[in-house]
């Protein structure tokens, strides 16, 4: 019976539900690092009350998300409508699975992981326009208005920064690009490509929607954007697919500039995790740092600044190379 | 489903009002009365281009509580909790307001120290008002920790009024001829401490916050009000300070003892929200100088004149009063026939002033600085429906 079905189909099973599982945990400690670390920046202590140290309260909140009636806004596309949250979860699925966790630990070691990563990561802009369109509610109409404008505009300086890394490795496989780096912090990618890797990062949260990129969304502009109408795990999917795309920019981050799984004693899994999860802090801390920029201004950092960045980066690099 | 939403018909009267247009490819955006920068209960009725502001129209009156219908029906001391009621940020300007004009008109003598406990509580009112708006516009912004570090402050403020008025933010502490409660050697120690303390804050205020750099880029050169234009409407407060005219009813129609006291009006010539940002910052370190050295200098005596009456019944006459409020000037008319009640009391809100402006402001702006320059005004929806 188990011959009839091929390897790589069970495989990818059960890759896919390890992603899942990987997703839902993620987000789980996620939610409560980030109000922790809120609490933590603004004086208070955070949550508090549902189990030691408030450890339970993501547990409450997914609960209170599930239990809540899925409303479709009068006038609305219902299909549409629904669809959204669900276009916005999936692609992340896929891209955990080429994602190299440590040396032993990727699903699929493809050729193309990096290009996968990038192609899946960008259908996010579909979801949120679709979501935007779908609700019947003129906030959410511009919050989707300034979501594409955004990621077409922060688009450009990321590929345009993954090009310098792509060209000294001459690979696209994330695994490659992982092992070629050293152990020490000097042989990773950082210390010959800091230009790229600050342009990666800031691009990395403009795509991501967080502060002080959190236009689509700016609440005391827009009431909530995009999500406006949505109710119980209608916002509970997107806000999942945030997460799940923060989780992605930290890990492409971390294989393409922070040397991946290596570190200098004992390279593994772990160092990978402590890798991802120190940018998710300085994620979570920027958001609760800054202001937010006004929507042209944010323009104005990608067309004038970021873009005519990348490409001298990127010159300077190709001219280091042929040298 | 309807995609044409501009010619959405359900809008009431307001909004059915406003669509009318010229143009056929705006978009009408309600804001308000539920929206999370609106403070309350404004709403403001926008036509958009894009992000851009082609017309806004404040909608006012979902908090109006007919508190000058209630100031004829209610006597003199029945009324003494309603001014609180209206801006319930700086409670203490207004019912100093109301205490001052029938003082005026009964010609009731207040004592010194009883002058001196109201400057020090007004100006400690002052200081938690503009600490709140100076959270809630940076919440505005989108920064959220700024908040919590401005109620850190606050909180203290109003632990130490709450031992001597008995309220927090609702305050009913003035009564015609002095206060109610007097003022002991603890509230003295505690506001000394605290006044250090918010001293030694300034500095990291302006570190963390005034000095970052996407603040600055979304509130310099924004919202710029000329100062024709601030004399047009009649703007008072930080909004005309902002504009750089250094006009202020403390100066302006001296009352109570603030003539004893060294203290500098700020301004700035900006004109845009930068200017009235930094003016209430400047006004929280002036209004420390006023406490301290009104602390310094209190005088021994009566809390209350021994002979201030309880149940005043003014001659017939009519008297205006002015203070200075966290957002302007706060004036109450208060015309008597004789009776225990007033015949009529007009009080004039600065808030509306301010706010009237904002429709000439806003024109052309994006809705993000809409939303900047509608904090940098610093209304309070309450004061402005009364």
């Amino acid at each position: 019976m188990m011959d009839a079905i091929p390897t790589p189909v069970i495989v990818i099973s059960v890759g896919l539900a390890a992603t899942l599982a990987f997703i839902g945990l993620n987000a789980l400690v996620l939610v409560y690092l980030e109000r922790k670390v809120a609490g933590f920046i603004q004086r208070r202590p955070g949550p508090y009350e549902v189990g030691p140290q408030g450890i339970l309260q993501p547990v409450a909140d997914a609960l209170k998300l599930v239990g809540k009636q899925l409303f479709t806004p009068r006038g609305a596309d219902g299909i549409l409508y629904w669809l959204a949250p669900m276009i916005s979860i999936a692609p992340t699925l896929v891209c955990f699975l080429v994602i190299p966790f440590g040396p032993h630990l990727q699903i699929i070691n493809s050729n193309v992981g990096l290009i996968l990563i990038l192609a899946f990561t960008g259908v996010n802009v579909l979801a949120l326009c679709i979501a935007g369109w779908s609700s019947q509610n003129k906030f959410a109409l511009l919050g989707a208005a300034r979501d594409i404008s955004q990621s077409v505009a922060y688009e450009i300086p990321l590929l345009l920064s993954v090009l310098p890394i792509i060209f000294i490795t001459g690979s696209f496989n994330l695994f490659d690009i992982a092992s070629r780096q050293g152990a020490w912090p000097w042989q990773w990618y950082v210390t010959y490509q800091p230009v790229a890797f600050v342009i990666f990062f800031i691009c990395a949260l403009a795509e991501t929607n967080r502060n002080p990129f959190d236009l689509p969304e700016a609440e005391s502009e827009l009431t909530a954007g995009f999500h406006t109408e949505y109710s119980g795990m209608g916002f509970g999917m997107f806000f999942l697919a945030e997460y799940a795309y923060m989780v992605i920019a930290s890990c492409v981050t971390a294989i393409l500039f922070l040397g991946g799984f290596q570190g200098p004693v004992a390279s593994g899994w772990w160092w990978f995790l402590a890798k991802v999860y120190i940018l998710l802090l300085i994620i979570i801390w920027i958001r609760w740092t800054y202001p937010r920029v006004r929507f042209d201004q944010l323009l104005n950092i990608c067309w004038k600044w970021l873009i005519p960045l990348a490409v001298l980066n990127l010159l300077v690099t190709l001219l280091v190379i042929a040298l | 489903m309807n995609l044409d939403l501009r010619l959405d018909t359900s809008g009431d009267f307001y909004a059915q009002k406003f669509q009318p247009t010229k143009r056929d490819d705006t978009l009408i955006l309600n804001m308000g009365p539920q929206h999370p920068s609106t403070h309350g209960v404004l709403r403001i009725l926008l036509e958009i281009d894009g992000e851009y502001i082609v017309r806004a129209d404040p909608v006012l009156g979902y908090i109006h509580r007919m508190h000058e219908k209630m100031a004829e029906i209610m006597t003199y001391p029945q009324y003494l909790p309603n001014p609180s009621r209206t801006d319930y940020l700086h409670a203490l300007a207004w019912g100093w307001a109301h205490v001052g004009a029938v003082e005026r008109l009964m010609d009731i003598e207040v004592p010194e120290r009883a002058e001196y406990i109201r400057v020090i509580t007004c100006e400690l009112n002052r200081i938690s008002s503009h600490l709140l708006w100076w959270g809630a516009y940076l919440l505005d912004l989108g920064a959220f920790t700024p908040i919590m570090y401005a109620f850190d402050d606050r909180e203290r403020i109003q632990d130490i009024l709450q031992r001597i008025t008995g309220s927090r933010l609702t305050y009913c502490y003035y009564r015609f001829g002095g206060v109610s409660h007097d003022i002991d050697q603890r509230f003295i120690e505690e506001t000394k401490t605290q006044c250090a303390r918010m001293k030694d804050r300034a500095k990291m205020f302006k570190d963390l916050v005034t000095d970052n750099f996407i603040l600055r880029k979304r509130v310099e050169e924004i919202g710029e009000i000329p100062l024709d234009t601030c004399r047009k409407y009649g703007a008072t407060g930080p909004v005309l300070r902002g504009s750089g005219l250094a006009y202020d009813t403390r100066r302006a129609e001296p009352y109570s003892v603030y003539d004893r006291f060294d203290y500098k009006i700020p301004t700035h010539d900006t004109c845009d929200a930068m200017g009235r940002y930094l003016v209430r910052m400047d006004e929280i370190q002036e209004s420390i100088q006023i406490i301290e050295q009104a602390l310094d200098s209190l005088p021994e005596g009566n809390f209350i004149h021994p002979k201030a009456p309880k149940r005043p019944k003014p001659p017939a006459g009519d008297v205006y009063f002015a203070v200075e409020g966290g957002r302007g000037k706060i004036g109450m008319h208060l015309v008597s026939d004789g009776g225990n009640k007033p015949y009529r009391l007009k009080l004039r809100a600065p808030g509306f002033s301010n706010l009237s402006l904002f429709s000439e402001i806003a024109q052309g702006t994006l809705i993000a600085d809409a939303v900047s320059i509608l904090g940098s005004l610093d209304l309070v929806i309450p004061e402005i429906d009364r």
